[in-house]
């Protein structure tokens, strides 16, 4: 599905190396998961894969279906198949949440050569799909992601992916700023999601995440690379010891 | 601070020598012989006057109006889904044949024209009044050439809560006409109107709307001015609030080579709401774009609220000025005063001027301002790209999104909903 290789990212606006070399392959209907420390780079590798601006990638390809996405716009990329749900979801004033999901449905259906969903349709969908991740009617009609509380944004993202049913899945850090409730909450989400023709990459600084998203395969990241790849008792090594021991093992 | 107008000598013809005399006679001739006591006073706007010195007045006070292209404009009327009392003016000349009957449940309207030659009449106490109350500290020698020489317009009058909204359309015709029109309006006590305005109406516009609410009245204004690329208008508005009387007024602007809006507001009884709004959008690529909104809001009573919401977007080369002052008068506790304008620049070389000012000689109150000129998020318009949103798609939502504010202004939500359409599908043409 997702075939990283050998990627090299720095900042555009100034000469700082991010990723050194990352090589990584999600299978389809696949879970992985990066974990690492702060500054290991996991969040700038969603940010390259998703296509947002201001890292300059000077080595190395990212197929998704092997197509090369790094030269697409980051809208090409959601029609090609691939969501971010974004650590820090964006504020949009103004905006209403069910218009922005239609109109983000409607955008990619368009690219993809599809119809439009008629508006019955839509909001069927949309309310069966918001009523199993607890998010009322008030929710959908408010402005996108104004006054929701981080655990109804972190929702609020996976309604998102409910909807827009992409076949790559990219988490970053969606376990930030959750409690216990909102964390299952939201991993349930995301577990309905899991098909076999889908795959995720979860991005998460802690262990506990994988306790409810049940990965396949784990990834730890360090400075720019993956350092070391294992099942989902290498989650568990992170949890008991930390990353310190790892990082040792590979210095 | 007050600011006085250096008197120009009128070396070369101007709009004062060029423009007619309206003929004597009438309630309304001592208003227009004091009006232009006034004007003789002030000379017209120059550019070192303060309050011209964003904007220039030449061409409003030249004597010609100038020519101004008629767009071809094949848009649904906007509120064309709103019943409404429809009044037609064609550069700037009332159209019985296309307006409907002046009259309406809970209300009188009467042209000015028909009536200004009669002795007396209600809108006697009103007319040119509110004008000369609005020229202190500030003068708008603009306001008072229209009061001395304006010769239609409409006087309105509701007595009830009138439930049709009285829609002026302005239609253009003629690309070199110049209109100048003077219209009063009292709410009175517990009554309420809502007043529509639409349309481009001269080449070059000059108008004054005076308001008067009686207590516990409401007033509703929504103003679309047209898109015609040319056109040049001074716009002034002059409320005064009685007790607990609510004002509302929101404008939409699109284009035009100078606008001018001034909304002079001075609330006189206690508990009233006051809210001015404004969005406009210009784009220098289709001609030269100038949008000023130039307001003036006096509190003098008791736990009054005002709030002035202007936002402007401005590409290629385009201008926004925005004048904007709240006068807290000593007694006038509690007041509630807020003001916020901004702008988002799509490109660097438009310009935003912003002179927000404060004055408060009350010492129990809540006043706040801000101004912000700014550009498009760049982290708002990744996340909609992520979902599949097409950059040009995404900036207009987030171009909505930045007026919404603006347009949350408009208390009915049918109308506000025509105004964000309308908005939408103008962006959505600006991009093929």
């Amino acid at each position: 599905m997702l075939k990283i290789t050998d990627l090299h990212v720095q900042l555009e606006e100034e000469d700082k190396k991010i990723l050194k070399g990352v090589n990584l392959t999600v299978e389809t209907g696949k879970v992985h998961a990066i974990m690492g420390p702060n500054g290991s780079g996991k969040s700038t590798l969603s940010y390259v894969l998703s296509g947002r601006e201001g890292y300059e990638v000077t080595q190395g390809s990212a197929e998704l279906d092997g197509e090369e996405i790094l030269e697409m716009d980051p809208e090409e990329r959601a029609a090609a198949g691939l969501f971010l749900a974004f650590q820090y979801p964006v504020e949009i004033p103004g905006v209403g949440n069910m218009t922005f999901l239609r109109t983000a449905v409607n955008a990619q259906r368009k690219a993809r050569g599809q119809e439009e969903m008629s508006a019955t349709d839509f909001l069927k969908e949309v309310r069966a799909k918001a009523k199993s991740l607890k998010i009322d009617a008030d929710m959908l009609k408010r402005p996108v992601n104004v006054g929701f509380s981080g655990g109804e944004k972190k929702r609020n993202e996976i309604l998102q992916m409910a909807m827009l049913e992409p076949r790559m899945c990219i988490l970053d850090e969606t376990d930030s700023g959750l409690d216990v409730d909102a964390m299952k909450l939201v991993a349930d989400g995301v577990n309905a999601l899991r098909d076999e023709g889908r795959s995720f990459l979860v991005i998460t600084h802690y262990q506990r995440l994988l306790d409810h998203i049940k990965p396949d395969v784990v990834h730890i990241m360090a400075d720019g690379r993956i350092i070391k790849t294992g099942g989902p008792e290498l989650a568990l090594e992170v949890e008991n010891n930390g990353y310190a021991d790892l990082l040792e093992g590979t210095a | 601070m007050s600011a006085t107008l250096q008197k120009n000598t009128p070396a070369a013809p101007d709009l004062a020598s060029a423009l007619a005399r309206p003929p004597r006679g009438g309630w309304v001739e001592a208003a227009r012989a004091a009006a232009e006591a006034r004007l003789e006073q002030t000379g017209l706007p120059g550019r070192r006057d303060e309050y011209w010195r964003f904007t220039r007045p030449d061409t409003l006070t030249a004597p010609e109006a100038g020519t101004a292209a008629l767009l071809k404009d094949d848009e649904a009327p906007f509120f064309g889904g709103t019943d409404c009392l429809n009044l037609v003016f064609v550069d700037g000349a009332f159209d019985a044949d296309a307006s409907d009957k002046l009259e309406g449940t809970g209300l009188t309207i009467e042209r000015l024209a028909d009536v200004a030659a009669t002795s007396d009449h209600w809108a006697q106490e009103l007319y040119g009044v509110l004008e000369a109350r609005g020229q202190k500290p500030v003068v708008r020698p603009l306001a008072a050439i229209n009061t001395a020489r304006a010769t239609d317009g409409l006087l309105i009058r509701a007595t009830g809560k009138v439930e049709k909204p009285i829609a002026i359309r302005y239609l253009r015709r003629d690309a070199d006409a110049d209109a100048m029109l003077h219209s009063v309006v009292r709410v009175e006590e517990g009554a309420s109107l809502t007043l529509l305005e639409n349309g481009p109406a001269a080449a070059r516009f000059n108008s004054v709307l005076e308001v008067d609410l009686g207590d516990e009245a409401a007033f509703h204004h929504i103003r679309t001015q047209g898109r015609d690329h040319e056109r040049r208008e001074a716009t002034h508005i002059f409320a005064r609030l009685g007790r607990e009387s609510l004002f509302k007024s929101f404008t939409l602007s699109a284009n035009g080579a100078l606008t001018r809006n001034e909304c002079i507001i001075e609330m006189t009884g206690d508990d009233g709401v006051a809210h001015v709004a404004g969005a406009a959008l210009g784009d220098g690529a289709s001609g030269a774009f100038h949008h000023d909104d130039t307001i003036f809001v006096t509190h003098d009573a008791l736990r009054c609220e005002s709030r002035q919401v202007f936002k402007k977007v401005l590409r290629n080369g385009a201008v926004g000025v925005f004048q904007g002052k709240i006068l807290v008068k000593a007694g006038a506790q509690k007041t509630d005063g807020y003001q916020i304008s901004q702008s988002l620049l799509l490109d660097e070389d438009s310009q935003f001027l912003a002179k927000p000012e404060l004055e408060i000689y009350a010492d129990d109150v809540v006043c706040s301002h801000g101004s912000t000129t700014g550009a498009i998020d760049e982290t708002a318009l990744f996340y909609l790209r992520s979902r599949g949103v097409e950059k040009a798609e995404a900036q207009d939502l987030l171009v909505l999104s930045f007026l919404a504010e603006a347009i949350e202004e408009i208390d009915d939500a049918d109308l506000a909903a025509n105004i964000n359409d309308r908005l939408a599908a103008w962006l959505r043409r600006r991009r093929s």
